[in-house]
């Protein structure tokens, strides 16, 4: 459990040292590049990022629904070694944080030197997440009752939060304005020069009561890439290194798919995000607490999804997280900006890859929306599906 | 009664794990896994015990009764099925008689902005395409109501 601080020698301590995105649009903007081309150029950003040639990464991690398997992009690299390829299972983003901590694990053994962690998604292209798809596992339990997207399947999980919390529509508006205010900084984000008032927030549809439209994250195009190698190597590259100080994956029992399931999880853990093993976890390797954490970037496919994560992560007990969301401590100069770059909700929905390189640029001191003096970035993976992952990224 | 949600609704599959679920759905039986060694329900059906790994797993009829744990209410029509035929509700149902198993499902006779959490509810057959039946709900109404004339 000590992975990968304790017991891996210094050396190979993993250190993000590039990370590239292209650029994001809404779903159909990038229609003029196929994904594959788009995650290619997200890759050779990530080596550009970090003064390597991107031939030279040898490593390859991604996580359920990715769809450019690491030979194909290898060979369209013209990349002469693979030494390590890995896949988290699970869908959605529940297995991004993951997906960096085999990268972080390869080049920690040894398997490897330069792995890169990826995610491409054009929905204009491809499938549209938020419409049916048929589930291969328990799908007879959920469509023919008409729960058939994210957004109703989180949707019951935040209707019974709300029963056991307190909590009202106010504390959902208050996340999506913050984290839309946080995207007008960043001229990255989609929803950059769209700024959204809380009279916005209320006018705007039900699509899943209760969540209205600016409570589901964005539909969007584009891919992204962190590239993750030691750190006797971080030392001769161009950027500061990020050390990863806390990697972890878990699932509770008798999880199973949760929300994206048949929704049997234990009565004591459903009204959560099921990482409360992914926070012990990274809390002991780090040998960090909550009040160490100063800033976190949060799986945000949904609104709803953020104050079950204050808690699972241990910001707040159940029936506080109302006042601790209005006091304003989730936005810049509070106990905990979130989401600095507008998040999924606001910046693009790369399955939350792209918190991650968001936790990079607050480590380097470069984002648009800087947590001055932040040591320690806590990011969070997965909202509905199965099992959950988490980073936690430091400061060198 | 026309069924809850149209007829070109994806239907069950069966598989060789939850075949007898769904084939007692068929009869209007209510068959949920449990396990003879821990005595305890699951949902849904798998080879073996979740609780306690025992692989010595039958199948239990229960009551059909329940409550609503949680709801949702969809306003936007994610399969091409559900298009024009307005809002409804998702209700996952805690049922009565079989541990901490839930299905989810929907209640088919409750206006939207009457459904919440605690509703009592049971059982009851939709028949939809081929004639094949869904475990849906409708509000129950209580014994001690009915003879209060409380209907």
């Amino acid at each position: 459990m000590s992975f990968p601080t304790v017991d891996a020698p210094k050396r190979l301590q993993p250190c993000i040292v590039g990370v590239g995105e292209t650029v994001y649009t809404k779903r159909g903007g990038h229609n003029d590049q196929s994904e594959l081309e788009l995650c290619l150029q997200a890759i050779r950003n990530a080596a550009a990022d970090a003064g390597i040639e991107a031939s030279e990464i040898d490593g390859y991690a991604s996580f359920g629904f990715e769809r450019h398997e690491p030979v194909m992009v290898q060979a369209a690299l013209a990349a002469p070694r693979l030494r390590f390829s890995s896949l988290v299972w699970g869908g959605g983003g529940g297995g991004c944080s993951a997906s960096v901590m085999l990268a972080a694990t390869a080049v920690a053994t040894g398997q490897c030197q330069y792995a890169v962690a990826y995610r491409s998604i054009c929905q204009g292209q491809y499938e549209r997440y938020g419409e049916y798809r048929a589930r291969p596992m328990w799908g007879s339990y959920v469509a023919p009752f008409g729960l058939m997207s994210p957004a109703m399947m989180m949707a019951l999980v935040y209707r019974r939060y709300l029963e056991e919390s307190g909590m009202n529509a106010d504390h959902l508006a208050e996340l999506a304005v913050t984290i839309r205010g946080n995207a007008q900084k960043n001229p990255r984000a989609v929803m950059h020069g769209r700024s959204m008032t809380h009279d916005d927030y209320f006018a705007a549809r039900m699509v899943a009561d209760p969540f209205r439209l600016y409570d589901c994250c964005l539909e969007t195009d584009g891919a992204c890439a962190v590239l993750i190698t030691s750190a006797e190597l971080a030392e001769k590259l161009q950027r500061p290194a990020v050390p990863i100080l806390g990697a972890a994956q878990a699932s509770g029992e008798r999880w199973t798919l949760g929300p994206m399931g048949s929704h049997n999880m234990p009565l004591d853990t459903y009204a959560s995000i099921n990482s409360r093993d992914v926070a012990a976890a990274l809390y002991q390797q780090s040998g960090l607490a909550p009040s160490d954490i100063d800033v976190a970037q949060f799986y945000d496919a949904f609104t709803g999804l953020i104050p079950m994560a204050l808690e699972d992560y241990g910001f707040c007990r159940r029936g506080e997280t109302g006042a601790f969301i209005e006091a304003g401590e989730i936005r810049a100069g509070g106990r905990l900006p979130i989401n600095t770059s507008g998040g999924l909700l606001s910046e693009a929905y790369l399955h939350g890859l792209n918190l991650v390189i968001e936790g990079v640029r607050q480590m380097r001191g470069e984002s648009t929306a800087q947590v001055e003096g932040a040591r320690h970035c806590l990011i969070t993976s997965g909202g509905g599906g199965g099992h959950k992952s988490g980073l936690i990224l430091g400061r060198r | 009664m026309p069924p809850y949600l149209p007829d070109t609704m994806p239907l069950p599959q069966p598989s060789r794990d939850d075949a007898p679920f769904w084939n007692a759905c068929n009869e209007g039986r209510l068959l949920i896994r449990h396990c003879t060694d821990c005595k305890r329900f699951s949902h849904p059906p798998m080879p073996s015990c979740p609780h306690c790994a025992s692989t010595r797993m039958d199948w239990k009829e229960v009551s059909g009764n329940g409550t609503v744990y949680t709801y949702a209410i969809s306003h936007h029509p994610t399969h091409s099925a559900l298009k024009g035929s307005g809002a409804y509700n998702v209700a996952v149902v805690l049922l009565d008689d079989a541990d901490d198993v839930r299905l989810v499902s929907n209640v088919v006779d409750v206006a939207l902005e009457d459904i919440r959490i605690g509703l009592r509810v049971s059982v009851y057959w939709d028949v939809v395409a081929g004639g094949r039946q869904l475990p849906r709900f409708k509000v129950r109404i209580e014994s001690n109501q009915r003879k209060r004339g409380e209907l």
